[in-house]
């Protein structure tokens, strides 16, 4: 039985750099569209070629701004996936989109090339902080393209960054009731952090911009978790909150460690070939990566095998993130070393009594309070 | 050959505290005898290390030979000794002076007399040496040489109306301190038929030459090619070289009685050439060596601790390069369940300690943790033995001792009056004990007696801070107590750890085991789980306090781009923990061990 496959697609080109983002996202004058929408193409036959006929259990268009891309682009990349590779019953397809004007009327257009499920960029229900965080939208147009999208998408997603400078807890408090009273069925909520290289950073050096300390930060945290199961969508991940069923099942193959192949400028995998799983990374500069596929038919850079120690320490750190944790059967197969060999015992006999990590029968599972600190758990436990 | 009459020589070093302008006065003298061209004059010739240069402290005895044509039509012979200028150096000093019949006491006409000064006029009043004052910067607005001139009287009791006047900056009266020399010092005396008695002065470590001998000859002859023996342990050396600093090394045939020079042996280290020996004649010995010999002892040791494990060789090596240089400094392997493998390290006193590991750190480029420094112990048992102890690791358990004696150290602090009062308070603070309190003028001039382990623990920072840097400060040991003494042990989640444990009085223990703790709690930052850190003598707990566990953090976005990059971040904080000492499951970083055995009581 071949390996179920995920599939990421990268759309590499943003209307404007956030200045608190630090993904591979590239401002050109005038996107050369068709160009990278044949390329992603191409790029996609040669790995299903490679990679053979495999069940396909999600498609994910990410980016930059995948909402800029025109829905045929998408409509095509969609069809020409589902008929590579063999797409499971009710398959999720997820698309990124910016809720400016723009971007909202194509909502429809993305619709009828097969997305069904639409994740919101919107940030924040605040202008101010929108202006703040460099975003091309208005908190009126977030909410018009957020009520948009619920008439046309079956699942909908936003994001918001919170613990944003000056943010004190009763107005988080206040902005999320807000945003949990727009319906969505998911949520990603992450807390702001300063990135290496990007514009915040440089802010953040010179003082210009306050994060909260570590105890505010986990008051933050806590509250959001509490205020967002009041509205009944539960924490599934560190960042991610969902009514149950409704998670992001993309997601969930990269925080369970399934086999993802990544296409588009800077994408990674995780690739099952010849029965050893691979990393595989593509050029993360738009135009060199378009080149290569058009000379090769990929973009890729490399494909390196992972030894046993590898899997495990990348299965537990994406899989305590996930409050389901982590079957230890399906970390034996997956890495080739009991879960047990792949963490220090004595931290993990501390861990628990400390009440950061439980056994759910086979599942090995971080609490609320040990993903809180996962970095340091994380660091401490795994050998 | 130096043929040169014994009266036409004169030997002399010179005193003053930093600052107050010894080497530039010695370059003024140099430049002034056309020892250097104006191309070879660099400030402060005499200070070759570049610690000495930047300290302005002397670590080893130098010379300088110069020729003085005086007013009496005469050229006279000036040997100018540049002493070790610190009390870490007291007995390296008194060998120096004995190579010399006088010295010119330097003092700062705007500063006045400073208790560094104090310590090595009076060991030059020992060496019955004829000193001149002169009184120097005399060109500064601020100079008062009149009162200076008073102080000096007061305070060293020594008369001071002839004082010279000199600005070694401008040059302003050189001369007037040479025709001094000539006239107000003594010529040596000696016998050039005798025996030969040559005093080793000091010895250093030359990669080209070997070891250099710098020797002042008192009876005798020192020729080139004669066999030589070292009186303390009769060991013998064929003299390769013989000669004189000029200040350039420069090479004779011999050198008679009165003179200093240098002698090269084919000696590999230093350790071989006890500074105070008396060097001989193997084929004609003198019938005694000459007075004042004794060997060094470490009065200060520390443990000196590579931070990263794989540099313990290079540790060892580098020791053993600087011990190539420095005989008085000692070394010994020691493990510390802390901090690993390194050396336990016996030094002259806290300057020292400081160079050694300024060097270490600087010319061999090592990364180092040192314990708190501790001082030598006499434990008596309760079986009737006796031992030496100075690391708090080795004491043994309080019901195996009878009584445990501290060395103690005789201070002179001097410091304008309105500093006194906190100046005061610290020393009580440290157990001292007032011997003597004068003025003179607005500066006061306290003497205590005070345990040395007082003074190791960051006394001089302290004693800056409490007077805002104008308090001078030295001191020189003074036999050993009966004290009451304890090992506070500090336990990180109920493990000891080994290189945080000290000695101190009872009843200084809880204050400095509070203190210690608070310090950890301040410099540990907040783990994954919470830290319990406690000090505690024996099995009882005196001080304690808790670290809450770190409160948030986690990587708010992690999706399937981040995997390779998360895996290597763990794959290096992996890498990084081996380096980490880890107590249990705690981490203690380097920081916190440095600046918690800095830090003050």
């Amino acid at each position: 039985m071949p390996e179920p496959l995920a599939l990421y697609i990268h759309w590499p080109f943003c209307l404007a750099k956030c200045p608190y983002c630090d993904f591979n996202s590239h401002v050109r004058d005038v996107v050369p569209e068709a160009r990278f929408a044949h390329a992603l193409s191409r790029e996609l036959a040669h790995e299903a070629a490679r990679l053979g006929r495999r069940p396909l259990t999600s498609i994910f268009f990410g980016g930059g701004t995948p909402s800029l891309m025109a829905p045929d682009s998408v409509a095509a990349l969609i069809e020409q996936a589902t008929t590579l590779f063999d797409p499971v019953p009710d398959m999720e397809i997820t698309l990124e989109a910016n809720p400016t004007s723009v971007e909202t009327g194509r909502l429809r257009g993305f619709r009828e090339a097969g997305v069904n499920r639409v994740s919101l960029g919107i940030q924040a229900l605040d202008g101010e902080a929108l202006h703040r965080l460099g975003r091309e939208h208005t908190a009126g147009e977030a909410i018009a393209a957020l009520e948009l999208a619920r008439t046309l998408f079956p699942r909908i997603s936003f994001d918001l960054i919170y613990a944003r400078p000056g943010q004190a807890m009763a107005e988080w408090r206040a902005e999320l009731d807000a945003a949990l009273a727009l319906v969505a069925d998911h949520l990603s909520l992450y807390q702001l952090t300063i990135e290496p290289g990007t514009r915040y950073e440089a802010l953040h050096r010179q003082g210009l911009i306050a994060l909260p300390d570590e105890d505010d930060a986990a008051a933050l945290y806590c509250e959001t978790a509490t205020v967002a199961a009041r509205h009944g969508l539960l924490g599934y991940e560190i960042s991610n909150y969902a009514r149950p069923g409704a998670e992001s099942r993309h997601n969930l193959a990269y925080w369970r460690y399934q086999d993802y192949a990544g296409i588009g400028p800077g994408a990674h995998g995780r690739l099952t070939l010849d029965g050893r799983l691979h990393a595989t990374r593509r050029h993360r500069a738009p135009e060199p990566w378009a080149e290569r596929v058009e000379r090769m038919g990929s973009g890729q850079t490399s494909e390196t095998p992972l030894e046993p120690g590898e899997r495990a320490r990348e299965m537990l750190l994406m899989g305590l993130r996930l409050a389901e944790g982590i079957p230890a059967a399906r970390f034996a197969a997956r890495t080739g070393i009991a879960l047990a060999d792949a963490i220090d015992g004595d931290v993990l006999g501390d861990a628990i009594e400390a009440g950061y990590v439980a056994w759910h029968g086979d599942c090995l599972a971080a609490t609320s309070e040990g993903r809180l600190r996962l970095d340091a758990l994380l660091a401490a436990l795994v050998l | 050959m130096t043929d040169t009459p014994l009266s036409l020589i004169r030997n002399f070093s010179i005193i003053a505290h930093i600052d107050h302008g010894k080497s530039t006065l010695a370059d003024r003298l140099i430049q002034t005898c056309g020892g250097l061209t104006e191309r070879e004059m660099t400030n402060q010739v005499l200070d070759n290390m570049d610690i000495e240069r930047e300290r302005g402290i002397t670590i080893k005895a130098q010379t300088v030979r110069l020729s003085y044509p005086a007013k009496d039509g005469k050229t006279y012979v000036l040997n100018l000794m540049d002493t070790p200028g610190h009390v870490d150096f007291a007995y390296e000093v008194s060998r120096s002076l004995a190579a010399c019949e006088g010295s010119l006491l330097v003092v700062d006409a705007s500063q006045g007399v400073e208790a560094q000064t104090l310590a090595n006029v009076y060991q030059a009043i020992d060496a019955h040496h004829e000193i001149v004052p002169v009184l120097n910067k005399i060109d500064l607005p601020a100079a008062e040489p009149e009162q200076v001139r008073q102080q000096i009287e007061e305070v060293v009791g020594i008369p001071a109306d002839d004082a010279i006047e000199i600005s070694a900056k401008t040059g302003l009266n050189i001369i007037g301190v040479l025709e001094a020399l000539v006239t107000r010092l003594p010529p040596p005396v000696g016998d050039a038929d005798a025996p030969l008695q040559a005093l080793l002065v000091d010895s250093w470590y030359d990669a080209y030459l070997g070891v250099i001998i710098l020797v002042r000859v008192k009876n005798g002859r020192l020729k080139r090619h004669s066999k030589i023996r070292m009186m303390s342990n009769g060991a013998t050396h064929t003299v390769e070289q013989v000669g004189v600093f000029s200040p350039a090394m420069r090479p004779l045939d011999d050198l008679g009685p009165g003179e200093i020079g240098y002698i090269n042996a084919a000696i590999k280290t230093v350790a071989d050439c006890n500074i105070g020996d008396t060097i001989t004649d193997d084929r004609r010995p003198a019938s005694q060596a000459l007075p004042g010999f004794k060997a060094s002892i470490p009065v200060v040791w520390c443990g000196l601790f590579p931070i990263d494990a794989d540099d313990f060789e290079k540790l060892r090596e580098s020791l053993g390069k600087l011990r190539l240089n420095d005989a008085s400094f000692h070394f010994e392997a020691e493990t510390s369940a802390a901090l690993g493998f390194g050396y336990r390290c016996g030094f002259l006193g806290l300057l020292h300690l400081e160079i050694i590991q300024e060097r270490l750190t600087r010319e061999f480029n090592l990364d180092l943790i040192a314990t708190a420094p501790s001082v030598v112990y006499r434990i008596h048992r309760t079986n009737g033995t006796e031992e030496e102890l100075h690391n708090p690791a080795d004491m043994p358990d309080g019901s195996l001792i009878e009584s445990i004696e501290e060395p103690w150290i005789r201070a002179t602090i001097m410091v304008p009056d309105e500093y006194l009062g906190p100046v005061l308070t610290l020393c009580n603070d440290r157990r001292g004990r007032q011997v003597d309190l004068t003025y003179v003028g607005t500066r006061a001039m306290a003497v205590y007696r005070l345990p040395l382990n007082e003074v190791v623990f960051d006394f001089y920072d302290r004693l800056k801070s409490v007077s805002r840097g104008y308090a001078s400060f030295d001191y020189a040991m003074d036999g050993y107590e009966e004290s009451d003494l304890v090992r506070i042990s500090i336990l990180v989640n109920l493990e000891p750890v080994d290189a945080l444990s000290f000695i101190a009085h009872r009843s200084a223990a809880e204050t400095r085991g509070r203190s210690i703790c608070g310090k950890l709690k301040d410099l540990i930052p907040r783990q994954l789980f919470k830290i319990a850190i406690q000090a505690a003598i024996g099995g009882r707990v005196i001080a304690r306090e808790t670290i809450g566990a770190l409160s948030k953090d986690v990587t708010a976005k992690c999706y399937g781009g981040d995997i390779s990059r998360k895996r290597k971040l763990l794959d290096k904080q992996k890498e990084g923990k081996k380096r980490m000492r880890q107590f249990g499951k705690v981490e203690i970083p380097q920081t916190a061990f440095l600046a918690a055995l800095k830090m003050d009581a």
